[in-house]
């Protein structure tokens, strides 16, 4: 773990030398997850610090920490050397923590300028000054070279726009600390280097930044300092100059480059050769939706495990919901066993036996409240439709080989899924999809979470599924899986695929770089 | 076994606690209650008044909980009983042989396919329109007064008939007919979603409707068809009503019966937010509203004093049952709930 | 440099379909309404006939607006048509008992807050869903009223009776009582509190988005509790009109007035998910019902369920262009 114990250098004017907050050895549990573990974590004023970390790091719940959402369990939180005791959102704006949430937290039905100041609205003989609170906002907006309407309704606006309106709100507040999670996913190019002007410009006006984003050249161009958090834990604190791309993301999602190399050369499958059916069970041309992935061509055989690579935002699940009817495509089209196919619903999908297991376990997988048995079956069981109910008895033979073959604790059907771990929750939502008998079978993030045995026995799942001839999609942060099981491998980067190979000799380290510098293949 | 222990059983708890004091009480003041006895082949007793008065609301309520577990709800159950007590006495009336059976039981055939087409209406607007169904079952509430007026115009229609008063007033089996229609009704909707998929599609779509929808779930039919077969059961309840004085009044008929429907539904615990529901549970939940109104004439309490009683009790259950209560009785974390409030 | 140009300009259309379209789509309603009737009816394009919408729906025209405040925070308060009634059983048992009219005023609306207090309490510290609290109370109060008396109770207290009686002339032929008064009164407080006031966009906010509006820092909770306050005290304040107008306490009273009001702040533009909406638009709904009321009484032959019926597809009408409104707006 680095931490680089001298002050930040030459990039801030202002030559501070104590962090402006500093949050020490704090944890944050909820049932049965570990959110954060003990971490550390500090900014300087004048600086602006990225938070890096995948998906269930810790990174939102870090940030709901600091901005009074979530209480502390352990450890404090201290704000300009004296200690930060919040508990509402409303106490960490009066104590100059400024906060831009990832999803625009701003209200639709308001107009533009009373989301930038609501809450502060100016006031005259005790009423409302709407002409004062439309001309403040008009400054703010064009100090963000923002020209609309400070009286139109939020919710005319693109989400782009809505970003932006946010940002305003929050440089408004005389903040001594301003916190944007993800504020860059709905903008371009022009937008972003806007945004990054203001931000060097608050910079020199010795507000503390926190970026977070998973677009590594942003982080890079404009961020000083940087925290990498991996599965609840601090993995290390960085300045930026001094870290190499390839080196965070090592830090984001691997081991050292090393080990892992060694790991592959133990576990690779031979993968290639095979039974692998010529003509794709489906191939994907050109298609996209906008703001969420790129028109992009993708085609999966059957026998085959395709893996999807990158970083989350980067297309990935994007473009597994498309092929599976989860989302509807405004671009390109699909061609299932050669036939084009309108893929408009999952329920069509599942009738042409594509099956999409999501990554959002807990909100779109598992049906919590209800027990083992009825979450296998149910696709079954909505695929046969009302009055053709699968008997209890054969609803039982079902769940319990399931329970046997994927090794789902605890071994009862009756157990409401809501009590399972994590792992088994993942095991019971496979056993509904392999129930179904898919012919190809999209697997986002089915690890991710879970503790290593589970994984080995559903990344051998997988494997076996596809060696007795199922098409599979199977997606993962984590790169070993990937390498482990997938026969080709396509590479996903800021929603458009940058490479697509099959997994002869491939590397670890090849892919992460391809994830890095997203070198066009 | 272990689906009994986890949810129901903290939810049903309070109500049959509830329900067990309530009939003690009874008891206790007056020591006949529990007393059934057997005369003219009839089974007379407080127990079966209890059963036999409770019988529209609990047939109310069972459509009232299948609406609610797809996370819905029906306001307009009072107007389709009014409106189906309205049709059949109208029909009965204007018809020259009141007392034949084929009269009767051509009316009764009428109030109820009306009622169909009445609840694929809340349907049409709910699953495919997409309208709130508060709002959606609000336009049938407001204007299915006025329609069930407009069919008596006005007037509170009297007929008499012989066999149309065995609905709510005559005996089948020895025990009321009512009774057993109830019966039949619960019996039918707990065939009708344990014996099929259905029971277990309501539960998915109300409990987590995006999960339901990747698991290919069709859940635009399956919210149609709990509007429908709510509408059906209000239909019965309101020919039992009209039956029992034999006399449609589109006014009062059916008053706050869905506020009645409702309150049963929550309290036998089925939740307001949809998902898992229990037709046990709301015939319990039916049978304390029936018993409170009971104990409130068999302990004495002075009929003003009634509702007060009824609504302190209601509310006190429905404290109990609180989301908020439950949890820290549990003392579970509330994830960010606890810290925001 | 400027380098964003608002897309707002290409969505004027939009623009203009947002927000204000439901409740300019009422008055239009409200227009045509009235000139089929004053084309029908002679005498019915009177300024009286305009002026009796107001005097006869002072009480739901305050309904309407507690009614309003609450549904703008996305719940709903089925309460109200009860402790109006509760509020005349209490004015007129004092009222008989000999207390001055000051006092009898007083006594009813700080019972009615207090109960709305105690409703916004349960709602947001008990999270029990506002339809079954105000469900709950509206038994409450339609309880005590049976415990006051079962029977009506008339009121002769001079005062209230000089409150029935007085009409106020605007113009010749042209007078309005002193409900209408207090009822313009309670409209322009509620507007300027709603547009004016950080408690009324926080009311707005909450509609839009309670989770948002929490981390926004506003004081929702706060918030939440006082719009049920609002509507308790304004059902009180329609309670004691609704004395003026009846003369009497009647515990029966009000059934189903609570549907009334729900229905005129729909028909009045307001979204029941909360969020959009407006006390004039509410004010508005009231007309209109008001007004199809007066048609079918000039029209004397149409039996009074008719008002039902077309309330009933009145609001099938707005439900669904409201649909169509928020639907383009996704």
């Amino acid at each position: 773990m680095t931490i680089p114990s001298t002050a930040p250098a030459a990039e801030s004017h202002v030559p501070a030398v104590e962090p402006i907050i500093t949050v020490d050895d704090i944890s944050i549990s909820f049932p049965g997850v570990k959110a954060l573990d003990r971490v550390s974590f500090r900014m300087f004023p004048g600086e602006v610090h990225s938070l890096m970390g995948e998906n269930g790091a810790g990174k939102s719940t870090l940030i709901k920490a600091l901005t009074g959402v979530y209480s502390i369990d352990s450890g404090t939180m201290s704000l300009a050397g004296r200690p930060l005791v919040i508990s509402t959102p409303a106490q960490a704006q009066a104590a100059g923590i400024s906060t831009v949430y990832q999803e625009v937290n701003l209200l639709p039905n308001l107009s533009v300028a009373e989301n930038i100041m609501l809450g502060r609205e100016p006031r005259r003989a005790g009423a409302i000054d709407w002409r004062a609170m439309r001309r403040r906002a008009a400054e703010l907006l064009a100090r963000l070279n923002l020209d609309i309407d400070p009286a139109s309704q939020l919710s005319s606006h693109s989400l782009a726009v809505q970003q932006l309106v946010a940002i305003a709100r929050a440089t408004d507040v005389d903040a001594k600390v301003l916190i944007l999670d993800e504020p860059t996913s709905s903008l371009d190019a022009d937008e972003v280097s806007e945004l990054f002007r203001v931000i060097r410009g608050l910079k020199n006006d010795g507000v503390a930044i926190l970026f977070v984003s998973h677009f590594l050249d942003q982080v890079y161009e404009i961020s000083d300092r940087l925290t990498v958090l991996r599965n609840g834990a601090l993995v290390g604190e960085y300045l930026t100059r001094e870290i190499l791309r390839i080196e965070l993301v090592h830090k984001m999602i691997g081991k050292e480059l090393a080990t892992l190399e060694s790991l592959e050369s133990k576990t690779r499958q031979a993968a290639v050769e095979g039974d692998v059916v010529e003509v794709p069970y489906l191939e994907a041309v050109g298609l996209g939706r906008k703001g969420s992935v790129e028109p992009t061509d993708l085609a999966i055989r059957e026998g085959e495990v395709v893996g999807l690579a990158g970083l989350l935002g980067s297309g990935r699940t994007e473009i597994a919901r498309l092929i599976t009817g989860a989302d509807r495509a405004d671009s390109g089209e699909v061609l299932v066993r050669g036939a084009k196919k309108r893929l408009r619903t999952p329920r069509v999908a599942l009738r042409d036996r594509i099956a999409y297991s999501s990554e959002d376990r807990k909100r779109e997988g598992i049906v919590e409240d209800l027990s083992v048995r009825d979450n296998i079956v149910l696709a079954l069981q909505a695929d046969r439709g009302w009055f053709r109910r699968i008997s209890r008895k054969r609803q039982d033979e079902l769940a319990n080989s399931y329970i046997s073959a994927l090794g789902i604790r605890p071994a009862n059907p009756d157990a409401l899924v809501r009590n399972l771990s994590g792992g088994n929750q993942q095991k019971v939502l496979l056993a509904r999809w392999l129930a179904v008998a898919p012919r190809l079978l999209v697997l986002d993030e089915p690890t991710r979470g879970i503790d290593v045995g589970a994984k080995a026995e559903i990344q051998k799942l997988v494997s076996n599924l596809a060696d007795e001839g199922m098409a599979v999609v199977f997606i993962s942060a984590e790169l070993e899986e990937v390498l482990r099981l997938s026969h080709r491998i396509a590479v996903m980067r800021d929603r458009r695929k940058v490479a697509d190979l099959p997994n002869e000799d491939v590397t670890v380290g090849q892919i992460m770089g391809l994830i890095a510098s997203g070198a066009e293949a | 076994m272990n689906t009994l222990r986890e949810l129901p059983k903290a939810r049903l708890f309070w109500p049959i606690v509830t329900l067990v004091a309530l009939l003690l009480l009874n008891f206790a003041v007056s020591p006949g209650f529990f007393a059934i006895r057997f005369q003219n082949e009839h089974l007379f007793g407080s127990l079966i008044d209890i059963l036999r008065n409770g019988a529209p609301t609990l047939l109310v309520a069972l459509g009232m909980t299948l609406v609610i577990a797809t996370r819905g709800i029906d306001l307009s159950v009072g107007a389709v009983v009014a409106i189906s007590g309205a049709l059949a006495c109208t029909i009965i009336a204007d018809s020259p042989t009141p007392d034949s059976l084929g009269t009767v039981l051509a009316a009764v055939a009428v109030a109820l396919v009306f009622s169909l087409v009445l609840g694929a209406w809340n349907g049409l607007l709910v699953a495919v329109f997409g309208i709130q169904p508060i709002i959606a079952t609000l336009i049938l509430m407001t204007a299915g007064r006025g329609i069930a007026m407009l069919i008596t115009e006005g007037q509170i229609i009297t007929i008499s008939s012989a066999p149309y008063k065995v609905i709510g007033a005559g005996y089948w089996f020895g025990l009321p007919a009512s009774i057993v229609i109830a019966g039949v009704m619960f019996a039918v909707a707990a065939l009708l979603t344990r014996k099929t998929a259905l029971g277990l599609l309501i539960e998915s779509v109300g409990i987590n409707p995006v999960a339901s929808r990747l698991a290919g779930v069709r859940s635009r039919g399956i919210v149609w068809i709990v509007y429908v077969f709510s509408a059906l059961c209000a239909a019965i309840a309101g020919l039992m009503i009209s039956s029992n004085v034999t006399a449609a009044d589109a006014n009062s008929a059916g008053l706050y019966i869905e506020m009645d429907a409702i309150l049963a539904v929550v309290i036998g615990g089925t939740s307001l937010a949809g998902g898992r529901y229990s037709l046990t549970g709301t015939l319990i939940g039916a049978f304390v509203i029936q018993t409170l109104t009971t104990t409130v004439y068999t302990v004495g309490i002075a009929p003003s004093i009634t509702l007060v009683f009824k609504a302190l009790v209601v509310i006190a259950v429905c404290l109990l049952q609180s989301p908020a209560l439950q949890a820290r009785l549990r003392s579970r974390r509330a994830s960010t709930k606890g810290v925001l409030a | 440099m400027t380098i964003l140009i608002s897309t707002s300009a290409r969505r004027g259309r939009d623009l203009l379909g947002s927000r204000y379209t439901p409740v300019l789509v009422t008055l239009v309603l409200l227009i045509l309404v009235f000139a089929a009737g004053a084309s029908q009816y002679r005498g019915f394009a009177s300024g009286q006939v305009i002026a009796n919408l107001f005097v006869d729906n002072a009480f739901l025209i305050v309904l309407a607006v507690g009614m309003t405040f609450v549904i703008l925070t996305g719940g709903i308060d089925l309460s109200v048509g009860s402790v109006v009634a509760l509020s005349t059983m209490i004015a007129a048992s004092l009222a008989r008992a000999g207390w001055p009219p000051v006092a009898i005023i007083l006594v009813v609306l700080v019972t009615t807050s207090t109960l709305g207090l105690l409703v916004g309490l349960v709602i947001h510290y008990f999270e029990i869903q506002p339809f079954i609290a105000t469900l709950a109370a509206m038994f409450l109060a339609r309880g005590l009223c049976y415990v006051i008396s079962l029977e009506s109770i008339s009121i002769t207290e001079p005062w209230f009776t000089a409150m029935a009686q007085t009409r106020i002339p605007l113009a010749p032929g042209l007078s309005i009582s002193p409900s209408v008064i207090v009822a313009a009164v309670v409209v322009v407080v509620a507007f300027v509190v709603l547009h004016y006031s950080r408690l009324g966009r926080t009311v707005y906010a909450i509609g839009g988005g309670e989770h948002s509006a929490t981390l926004m820092g506003l004081p929702v909770p706060r918030t939440k509790v006082l719009v049920y306050v609002i509507s308790g005290l304004c059902s009180g304040i329609a309670g004691i009109l609704f004395t003026f107008y009846t003369l009497s306490g009647y515990s029966l009273t009000a059934v189903g007035m609570e549907l009334d009001a729900i229905a005129a702040v729909v028909i009045g533009g307001t979204l029941l998910t909360g969020g959009y909406g407006f006390v004039l638009g509410s004010l508005l709904g009231v007309l209109l019902l008001g007004v199809i009321q007066t048609i079918i009484s000039f029209e004397g032959t149409l039996s009074s369920w008719w008002t039902k019926i077309v309330i009933g597809s009145l609001l099938l009408v707005f439900i669904v262009l409201q649909r169509l409104l928020t639907a383009r707006r996704r």
